[in-house]
């Protein structure tokens, strides 16, 4: 079960193991994740053993191994939003939507992700949604922006099972 | 000059000029925007709507220049108006409401409301006649000197033709006429050091470099920048990202180099997009290809995305990148100059480094060597943000003191000034005690911290600085590569210790095990991420330790940070009653009749700090656990 356009990707831009990075990012940007599949078929066309691509791949915080969410949110962790209460969106999203960094929702409406730095760190705290960046982001208006997206109340409590908290600040 | 040796670029330099002075002279009006990805976070697209959408209404026409970050990020969106024969007038926090009402006036009846005006790029005497200040006098810009931002904010950076028009490309043109012994001879009296944070000089490296032999040669621009809490390469790419090619171009022809590669940071797309699409102009104007100019010179240039890592900035990570491998640094020697990328002579520079090659070669390394301080020549950016209450891009010469920069040029803090970090997860925190010393390199290192490659982080009493070094701590933790032990354990030891201190758990003896631990990284790590991780750690020990102790045998967060560490209290002379903590606390734990002071019942309450945030009357302060008896504090 290969995926001819990857295939004809590989071909048309004569990818060698020195590519491996622009390959993955190729196949993050069209799939919007890295499946197993698409790494099987890398190991075949560059001859490199998947381990060795799941090693490199997960060196990398670009490279998620999931089906994304229909939308996608970041809150900034670096420094300037740290000290400008990033963590406390953070917490409220953990709080509210029982995501850790790195999951979706189980209704796969929501992707999540912390980040050390979206560049706009005057404007701290920022988050970003499909792909905008949001300036001096309090929790109120987050959340308000999260529910408007999801167009539901926050997933009721037991959702939170599978999922242990992040380790917030102690 | 004799820029007749190359009739291709007179021609292109001309035409270039006359498209920008029509711009200016044209009976349009301007509105210049700023579109960099801050003015975006701040709303500029919707502003850009509105503006569109006014036109409409009033059915006139204007240019829309679309310019990048012009520095005060803490006023954006920024949008500028240009009428004819007039001067350019800023407005800040443009909303989109706001852009309506000053177009409006502008174009209907030439009003330019002074009132919601910032300042005007005019000169002087525009200021008697119109009331509003100069922007570049503005409390912010005064101080400042623009060299490597010179066009941020002016220019359109899509057009290759705006930065033509500003001379752009001529530096890379008195290159070729100097010759690359020229070039680097320039480049040494010019005193400029390597802006990615080390500072080392730069024509060294180049030396190196041009006389290592290879068949090939490469120059990288390092646009990774990792430090979260700094965006000069992000801000300097998206608003001119010419200056940085210009500036490959000259490097790759005093080296010898036929290839740059450019290692832009994944969390900056429109960076990317600017850098493909100067690239795809420089290739249409003939600044790129197979005979630059009819110069016979040969050069291109490919951007490469970094995929996340941190370590990645490090120059031998960065090139077991680009190789498709983890990024892990590797020993050196030997150097990247000599043996680097695929193993040919390869030139790393910082992204600013770059920008700043145009100007020496078109204005002479003398000049540039007469900005800033002996030994720390010229000018350089920094991300100013944190408390100050300016935040924003700005650049100064080098040797400015701390305190020029935090209260002239930030404006200061609104709650009381407790530090000042400077270099990033790899830099030290600074006290008041510092605000006096220059910033430059060498002061720099001898107060335990570093230049890094420019983000300066503002932190007032709201920060708790064990917190502080715990968190970057955390995150070199996170970001270490893991190849050698002492940065792998050694940043997680520091991190336990810290978190057990910040607890409330920590003994005296820990602030050995700190001291001992940094000292073992310090020493023998492998690369600078690990040997100058735990400089966060020993600068706050150093001028912070009264913190630590009030941690420690105090047992109490005085910055209201460490959630074991304090409680919150309603202070009755305070509160008005007004109930609005009540509202936001999700716990119940604010209990008071209206108009009465209120009261939090600890036990229910989280700290989340949703109420503090609320209260409009600073009347919910962290203060000692009660219950608590503190140790006997010997300071
Ligand atoms: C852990 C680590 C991270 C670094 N990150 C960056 C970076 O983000 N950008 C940068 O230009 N240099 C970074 N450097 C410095 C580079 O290794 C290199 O010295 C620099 O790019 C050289 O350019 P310059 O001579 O123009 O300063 C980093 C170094 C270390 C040890
Ligand atoms: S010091 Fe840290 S980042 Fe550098 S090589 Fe060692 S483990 Fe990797
Ligand atoms: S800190 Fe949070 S939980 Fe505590 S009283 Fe305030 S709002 Fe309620
Ligand atoms: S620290 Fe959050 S955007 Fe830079």
């Amino acid at each position: 079960m290969t995926n001819p356009a990857l295939t004809q990707f590989i071909q048309e831009e004569n990818c060698d193991p020195g590519n491996l990075i622009p390959l993955l990012q190729h196949i993050q940007q069209t799939e919007g994740y890295i499946s197993e599949q698409s790494v099987r078929q890398i190991s075949h066309f560059l001859k490199i053993s998947e381990n060795h691509i799941y090693g490199v791949a997960s060196f990398y915080s670009q490279f998620r191994f999931q089906k994304p969410g229909k939308h996608h949110l970041k809150v900034c962790l670096g420094t300037a939003c740290h000290v400008q209460g990033g963590k406390q969106l953070a917490q409220e999203v953990q709080k509210q939507f029982h995501l850790c960094s790195g999951e979706t929702t189980p209704d796969g409406a929501i992707d999540y992700e912390e980040v050390a730095c979206l560049g706009c760190c005057a404007q701290a705290a920022v988050v970003e949604i499909d792909g905008a960046i949001y300036a001096k982001m309090t929790t109120d208006r987050l959340m308000k922006k999260l529910h408007e997206l999801r167009n539901i109340q926050p997933v009721p409590a037991q959702a939170d099972e599978s999922c242990p908290p992040i380790p917030a600040s102690p | 000059m004799n820029e007749n040796s190359f009739p291709q670029f007179t021609a292109i330099q001309r035409r270039a000029r006359e498209k920008w002075t029509a711009l200016q002279n044209g009976s349009q009006p301007l509105i210049y925007l700023g579109a960099a990805s801050c003015g975006r976070a701040a709303g500029a697209l919707q502003t850009l709507q509105a503006i569109q959408e006014t036109l409409q209404e009033l059915n006139r026409s204007a240019h829309i220049v679309q310019v990048g970050c012009i520095g005060p990020c803490y006023l954006e969106p920024l949008m500028d108006v240009q009428l004819p024969g007039l001067p350019r007038i800023s407005y800040a926090k443009v909303t989109p409401e706001k852009a309506k009402r000053i177009l409006r006036a502008a174009l209907l009846e030439g009003d330019l409301s002074p009132k919601l005006a910032v300042g005007h790029f005019g000169d002087r005497t525009f200021t008697e006649q119109s009331g509003m200040p100069r922007f570049f006098d503005l409390p912010m810009l005064k101080p400042q000197v623009r060299v490597v931002l010179r066009n941020c904010g002016f220019i359109d950076p899509q057009e290759i033709d705006h930065y033509l028009a500003h001379d752009g490309y001529v530096g890379f043109v008195q290159a070729l006429q100097r010759g690359p012994a020229g070039v680097i001879e320039e480049v040494k009296q010019s005193g400029l050091r390597g802006r990615g944070g080390a500072g080392f000089p730069t024509y060294k490296k180049w030396e190196i470099c041009r006389a290592a032999a290879g068949e090939k040669k490469f120059v990288i621009c390092n646009a990774d920048e990792g430090d979260p809490g700094a965006f000069m390469n992000r801000s300097l790419l998206e608003g001119d990202p010419h200056a940085v090619l210009e500036g490959m171009l000259i490097a790759g022809f005093a080296i010898g180099a036929q290839q740059g590669l450019v290692y832009v940071r994944a969390e900056y797309p429109l960076a990317v997009t600017r850098l493909r699409h100067a690239i795809q102009q420089m290739r249409q104007s003939g600044f790129l290809g197979e005979d630059i100019l009819g110069s016979g010179f040969r050069f291109n240039i490919e951007v490469k995305e970094g995929a996340g890592a941190f370590v990645c900035g490090e120059e031998t990570a960065l090139i077991a990148s680009l190789e498709g491998e983890r990024g892990m640094p590797r020993p050196r020697p030997p150097f990247p100059a000599e043996k680097g990328y695929r193993g040919y002579p390869t030139l790393i520079n910082n992204t600013e480094t770059f920008g700043i090659l145009p100007n020496i070669l078109r204005n002479g390394g003398q000049w540039f060597s007469q900005l800033g301080s002996p030994g720390n020549a010229g000018t350089k950016t920094f991300s100013l943000v944190g408390k100050a209450r300016h935040t924003g891009l700005i650049e100064v010469p080098l040797g400015m003191t701390l305190r020029q920069i935090v209260f002239d040029i930030g404006g200061g803090t609104i709650k009381p000034f407790k530090a000042v970090q400077t270099g990033g997860p790899l830099g030290g925190c600074l006290s008041a005690t510092h605000l006096d010393t220059p910033l430059d390199y060498e002061n720099m290192r001898a107060s335990g911290s570093i230049m890094g490659s420019g983000g300066l982080i503002v932190l007032d009493e709201s920060t708790c600085i064990v917190d502080l070094a715990r968190y970057f701590l955390t995150f070199s933790e996170s970001e270490s590569c893991g190849k050698c032990t002492p940065c792998r354990v050694g940043t997680r030891i520091l991190v336990e210790t810290l978190e057990k201190i910040a607890r409330g758990e920590g003994e005296m003896g820990d602030l050995d095990v700190l001291y001992k631990v940094a000292d073992t990284m310090q020493r023998t790590a492998l690369c600078g991420g690990g040997q100058t991780a735990p400089n966060p750690v020993l600068t706050t020990l150093k001028y912070f330790m009264n913190e630590y102790l009030t941690h420690i045998q105090g047992r109490y967060c005085p910055a209201a940070v460490c959630t074991a560490l304090f409680e919150y209290r309603i202070l009755a002379e305070k509160c008005t009653g007004c109930g609005r903590c009540v509202q936001v606390c999700s716990s119940g734990a604010v209990q008071g009749e209206k108009k009465e002071p209120h009261t939090i019942d600890v036990e229910l309450c989280i700290k989340c700090r949703a109420c503090v945030e609320a209260c409009k009357f600073d009347a919910i302060v962290g203060v000692p656990i009660a219950a608590r008896q503190p140790q006997e504090v010997t300071l």
